[in-house]
């Protein structure tokens, strides 16, 4: 399936997805399970959750999911913008099994909470770490700075 | 006669006429023991790792310098070859192993990253600065990210040398 | 077992801690097990004992300087990590690069793949019990890979080779020899493997029905690579979203049938044969030219964002880069195939004996620098 019709298919079922200037969907936060389930199932039929990430652009946090389908051979990326105050969004991990670790790591480096998680924990830092470190105002002794040549 | 002049204590070996006894001091062939059964410990963490494996392998072969038996458990262990970085969660966990290891043991830092940090030294929140900042007292560094499995064996013979040279052979 | 005598008797399930320091966990995995005896009932994998913090410094490092990262991920396969970041990169920053270039990565990255499955069989076979003689021999055929790449980037293991813009060394011609020399030597060396191991009875009976993986189970989880290829789903990206010449090359893709963790053993195996063959081809159609376009070596590219994925020797490997128009990257994600290999485990081995668990984890080929990044 082409980009287009994908993305035809989802505004025509909900009226509040728009499109990105790259071609992607961007989705708010409410909606994002209803979407995520109507996107497991056929016609779209995203078997597959590959990737969670999260951006940290100072005034807001992007979060973006990569999704392929293996059977229908096409690909979707999903934007959802959260507020600095109100970093909370639903978790995924009932609809791909993926999302159980992925969202455990946005979770450990960015400090957002997945509504939802069956086992929300650090995953890659120690369980008692304290601050989230991939922010982009977080500042640790540990870290050496660089000396700039 | 050629074999035993090869022998580290040589000049120490008197041998006595018309029959198959020598003469030594306790402590050279005590240190002579310690230092050519050497046994690792498989703490592999992280690229040097693969390295070590190689020099176990059939083309480096470290088993000819006594040190091709890894034991899994640090009782059973001498050496505690750090091959690879050592991040937070992992501190803990070396100087456990080193306090479990027997006496007489002995470290080799292996690689940048045991020795300082390596290229992680900067910008990184997670990482420890070499083995030295953990506290444990590190007998060898091998430089190389990766060193060679030439060099690791290098760093052997060093540690090796340093043991043949000790003042009290019973550490 | 459960027999008159003894169901009477009083047992009690039992935490223990296969720790970081394990000789069949295959690096840093601590697995924190709950036994009843023999069998596991229950398994939490803690990663994160070999976290780096890469993405950090990916922003306070530039483009180029990233490179050497990239090969401490996956450090046994280097060159297609570099492989994958560098078209992450040339594909933000609109780079073309010219058709040698182009064939050398293919020959390169193929060369790595069997490099890295000769680990991956050599270390399962040694978890199974056969505990020197496959390993020495895959590190005997791997020592002439990795010669052939000390003669052409100088190092062994982290090569720091590709470059935003092609290569950094020409393949020449006495190197091409040497891979031809070696193709021919490497072929009988397979089927020396499977003569070995392939039919042995104790491979078999250790090997055959241990930790089967559904289709459904490993396409949920995300499961790429060897892994879903021997759980009979025929996905690969050499093949269904081609990069660089891959379309131009022809090669099987092999599918296990069982999804057991014999099945995974004989895919590599398979894509061993078969990346040999790829190499060949593209010996053969190796254009003449430049083997790097020159781009300079500070990039400012505009802010956008980009995503590339390749067909790493442990599954599906993406770098997701997004810049802000400064020489460093914004942020760097990168997608590793084994953090959603390993996230599988614990369901596959609950209820079989603590010598499967060994089997079931070396079968899937993780390894925790690209896991903990």
């Amino acid at each position: 399936m082409q980009p287009s019709e994908i993305s035809g298919i989802i505004k025509a079922r909900f009226a509040k997805a728009q499109d990105s200037a790259a071609g992607d969907i961007i989705v708010p936060g409410e909606i994002l399970l209803d979407v995520a389930r109507y996107l497991r199932n056929p016609p779209l039929a995203f078997d597959n959750l590959h990737c969670i990430t999260a951006i940290d652009r100072k005034d807001k946090v992007e979060l973006v999911y990569t999704l392929y389908s293996i059977c229908g051979h096409h690909g979707l990326t999903l934007r959802v913008y959260l507020t600095q105050g109100d970093l909370n969004v639903d978790s995924l991990s009932e609809i791909w099994k993926s999302a159980d670790w992925l969202e455990r790591e946005v979770y450990d480096l960015f400090g957002i909470i997945f509504k939802g998680h069956p086992d929300l924990r650090r995953i890659l830092n120690p369980y008692d770490w304290k601050g989230h470190p991939l922010r982009k105002d977080y500042s640790s002794p540990a870290i050496v700075a660089k000396p700039k040549l | 006669m050629a074999v035993i002049e090869k022998i580290p204590a040589a000049n120490l070996i008197a041998k006595i006429p018309g029959g198959g006894i020598f003469l030594t001091t306790s402590e050279s062939v005590l240190k002579w023991g310690k230092a050519s059964s050497l046994w690792p410990l498989t703490f592999g963490l992280a690229c040097c790792a693969i390295e070590m494996i190689a020099t176990g392998a059939a083309e480096f072969d470290i088993d000819r310098f006594g040190a091709g038996v890894f034991r899994a458990s640090p009782r059973q262990c001498d050496v505690l070859i750090v091959a690879g970085t050592i991040c937070n969660k992992m501190g803990d966990c070396i100087r456990r192993l080193y306090a479990q290891m027997p006496e007489p043991k002995y470290v080799i830092a292996m690689g940048n990253c045991a020795i300082s940090g390596g290229i992680f030294y900067y910008d990184t929140y997670s990482v420890v600065k070499g083995v030295g900042s953990l506290g444990i007292e590190v007998d060898v560094f091998i430089p190389g990210c990766p060193p060679r499995p030439e060099n690791l064996l290098f760093g052997l013979m060093k540690l090796q040398e340093k043991i043949r040279n000790e003042k009290n052979a019973a550490k | 077992m459960d027999t008159a005598q003894t169901k009477d008797i009083y047992t009690e399930e039992f935490l223990i801690n296969m720790g970081p320091q394990h000789p069949s966990t295959h690096g840093v995995l601590s697995l924190e097990l709950k036994l009843d005896g023999e069998i596991v009932t229950g398994c939490t994998p803690h990663i994160g004992y070999l976290h780096r913090s890469m993405e950090k410094l990916a922003e306070n490092r530039m483009y180029t300087q990233f490179i050497p990262f990239t090969d401490r991920l996956d450090y046994v396969a280097s060159m297609n990590n570099n492989l994958g970041y560098v078209m992450a990169a040339e594909k933000l920053m609109n780079i073309e690069i010219p058709e040698r270039a182009k064939y050398i990565r293919v020959i390169i990255a193929e060369l790595n793949r069997v490099a890295s499955h000769l680990v991956a069989t050599g270390t399962f076979a040694q978890d199974l019990g056969a505990f020197a003689t496959p390993l020495f021999y895959c590190f005997r055929e791997r020592e002439k890979i990795v010669d052939i790449f000390d003669r052409l980037c100088g190092n062994r293991l982290t090569y720091n080779y590709m470059r935003i813009g092609g290569v950094q060394f020409d393949l020449s011609d006495d190197l091409i020899d040497m891979i031809k020399v070696f193709i021919k030597y490497m072929r009988p060396r397979i089927d020396d493997y499977e003569q070995l191991l392939t039919s042995n009875v104790i491979f078999l009976a250790r090997s055959k029905n241990i930790g089967v993986l559904t289709k459904d189970l490993a396409i949920s989880y995300s499961v790429t690579g060897p892994n879903l290829r021997a759980s009979g789903v025929k996905w690969d990206l050499r093949k269904d979203l081609p990069y660089l010449v891959y379309d131009k090359m022809e090669f099987d893709v092999p599918v296990g049938e069982n999804g057991d963790s014999w099945d995974r053993y004989k895919v590599r195996i398979e894509e061993m044969r078969q990346s040999l063959r790829i190499v060949e081809q593209a010996i053969d159609l190796l254009p003449a030219g430049d083997p790097t376009v020159k781009v300079g070596r500070i990039h400012k590219p505009a802010p956008s964002e980009a995503y590339f994925r390749t067909e790493n020797p442990r599954g599906e490997l993406g770098f997701y880069l997004v810049s802000d128009g400064s020489a460093c990257p914004y942020r760097l994600k990168i997608r590793s195939p084994s953090f959603s290999n390993l996230a599988v485990v614990p369901e596959l081995v609950k209820g079989v004996k603590m010598a499967d668990l060994v089997c079931i984890l070396g079968s899937f080929d993780i390894l925790m620098g690209e896991i903990d990044r």
